[in-house]
């Protein structure tokens, strides 16, 4: 398939790819944010245990 | 020292409370005094004719007894979880579900029953039918005291949390949205000549449903807020 | 079996667990993610009326399921961390909140971003989307009511009693739908009969559920991660692992 049929998605590509592309964006973040939550937890549990 | 009834005690706190109330009668007037300022803003903020203003009157006079129902619930534990009454409820081996109860009764008849005696009223000032009185009345009577009991659940869980006013807000609004949808949808349904009996079966259920689970909730949202 | 739960339960073991476990989830979900976007956006032939806008189906309801999935692994946790007192089980649900709310955003939006073309309306008040709307001011309130809290015990309890009482709302969700349609006449919006869907057109939805259910693995770990350590004031534990 061309490419470019491929983007425009028989007219609706704005629609499509904002869609798809916002659901890979709140992936990434929750990806993001998850681990750093744990490294930051990671962190301060280092930071209790050694004023102990 | 044998324990008094369950019943006796729940009375007891019921008329308490609206003796209270008898004493700081501004503390009762001022939601009712809200709730009808709110909705004079509607015919200002969109239009004063009367004929466009009857399709959202019910809808209109529902939100702002939503909201001024919600501006009463903030108090409704703070003082006695603030001068130990509430501690020494959790204490006294009553079933504490029924104690919160009454309280909650007895919040209702001060602020919420105010506002079903004046909604039609405020009704008619927003083009609302005469035929559509029966009907408003009957929903707001279900939505307010189910409200009552909601927002206790939230008032118990947020007293003495800073600011805990709007966090109740953000909590029962969620909660409360079906009770809205259906009783702003038979006031509408009754204005069309169609029978409002399905949503008000509806808020009925929710009302007793409300009813049986709320003290449950609300006495283990107590029970976690007095506890140190 | 009782012996390992046991011993699951407790947080050391738990964290140690997950920390293994998490990898496999997170290269899992990936790969399904992937080959489901792949699919649904490549393979999946067109849909007879809807053109290639139907595509926005494959990421609108796995989310939206998601989002309704979630919010009650998130009340079940906590009614599990209040009947039986385990704080691993209200880690899972605070773990369980943000990610439940974001997929609820994506649904929302995603439908949103769905209905333009089809139905030339972003957004219409239909029982289906307000009570989604409603779902994410539950999560948004959960968040809130445990963030008012400094100790983590009392916003552990008070958000429990929080996310049982609006759990109640989900059924009720669910069954407006239908109450909707005998109440008031459904408007333009007419959503598209789900036996009528070919198989075909179907299999990359259940890869993409299951990729996402993958993630909410991988995201649960890593978090739950967090809440452990969080709770934990015996340092003799922490001192090793962190």
């Amino acid at each position: 398939m061309d490419l470019q049929e491929f983007l425009r998605m028989g007219g609706y590509g704005g629609y499509v790819w904002s869609a798809y592309g916002l659901t890979l964006l709140v992936l990434l973040l929750n990806w993001r944010a998850a681990l750093r939550h744990e490294a930051q937890e990671q962190l301060n549990a280092r930071r209790r245990s050694s004023t102990d | 020292m044998k324990r008094a009834p369950t019943f006796t005690a729940a009375g007891l706190v019921f008329r308490r409370d609206l003796m209270l109330a008898w004493r700081r009668w501004d503390e009762v007037a001022q939601p009712l005094i809200f709730y009808v300022v709110v909705t004079t803003l509607f015919p200002l903020a969109t239009t004063p004719d009367l004929s466009q203003l009857r399709e959202i009157s019910g809808g209109v006079v529902w939100v702002a007894a939503l909201l001024a129902s919600l501006l009463a619930l903030e108090s409704l534990f703070r003082s006695d979880v603030e001068d130990g009454t509430m501690e020494q409820w959790v204490l006294s081996g009553q079933p504490l579900g029924w104690l919160l109860l009454a309280k909650v009764a007895s919040h209702w008849v001060l602020t919420g029953l105010p506002l079903v005696i004046v909604s039609p009223v405020v009704g008619t000032a927003l083009g609302l039918p005469f035929d559509a009185w029966g009907t408003l009345v009957l929903s707001l009577l279900l939505g307010t005291a189910t409200l009552s009991v909601l927002g206790g659940i939230g008032a118990a869980l947020t007293v003495g949390v800073r600011r805990g006013s709007v966090l109740l807000s953000l909590l029962v609004l969620p909660l409360a949205m079906p009770l809205l949808i259906f009783g702003s949808r038979s006031v509408g349904m009754v204005m069309d000549g169609d029978s409002p009996a399905g949503p008000l079966q509806l808020l009925a259920a929710i009302f007793f449903l409300t009813l049986s689970l709320g003290p449950v909730a609300m006495s283990a949202a107590i029970r976690i807020s007095v506890e140190n | 079996m009782w012996l390992w739960i046991h011993k699951f339960g407790s947080p050391p073991h738990a964290y140690r667990l997950l920390g293994k476990l998490a990898p496999w989830f997170g290269w899992s979900s990936v790969v399904l993610i992937a080959v489901a976007a792949y699919w649904g956006l490549v393979l999946a032939p067109r849909d007879y009326q809807q053109g290639d806008a139907f595509r926005i189906l494959y990421v609108h309801a796995p989310t939206a399921w998601m989002s309704m999935f979630i919010y009650v692994a998130m009340a079940v946790a906590a009614g599990i961390g209040m009947i039986w007192r385990i704080k691993l089980a209200h880690a899972a649900a605070a773990a369980c909140a943000p990610i439940g709310a974001s997929f609820t955003f994506l649904a929302l939006a995603t439908g949103s971003i769905w209905g333009k073309p089809m139905w030339g309306t972003w957004w219409v008040w239909d029982a289906r989307l307000t009570s989604e709307l409603i779902l994410l001011f539950l999560y948004l309130g959960y968040m809130a009511l445990r963030s008012s809290f400094d100790d983590p015990q009392r916003a552990d309890r008070a958000s429990a009693v929080l996310a049982l009482v609006g759990v109640i709302n989900v059924p009720i969700i669910h069954y407006s739908v239908e109450w909707w349609t005998t109440l008031h006449q459904p408007a333009s919006v007419t959503k598209f009969d789900k036996p009528s869907i070919a198989l075909e057109m179907l299999y990359p939805l259940f890869l993409m559920i299951i990729g996402l259910q993958l993630y909410f693995g991988w995201a649960i770990s890593r978090r739950l991660r967090g809440e452990i350590l969080r709770r934990e004031r015996n340092a003799k534990w922490l001192q090793e692992a962190a």
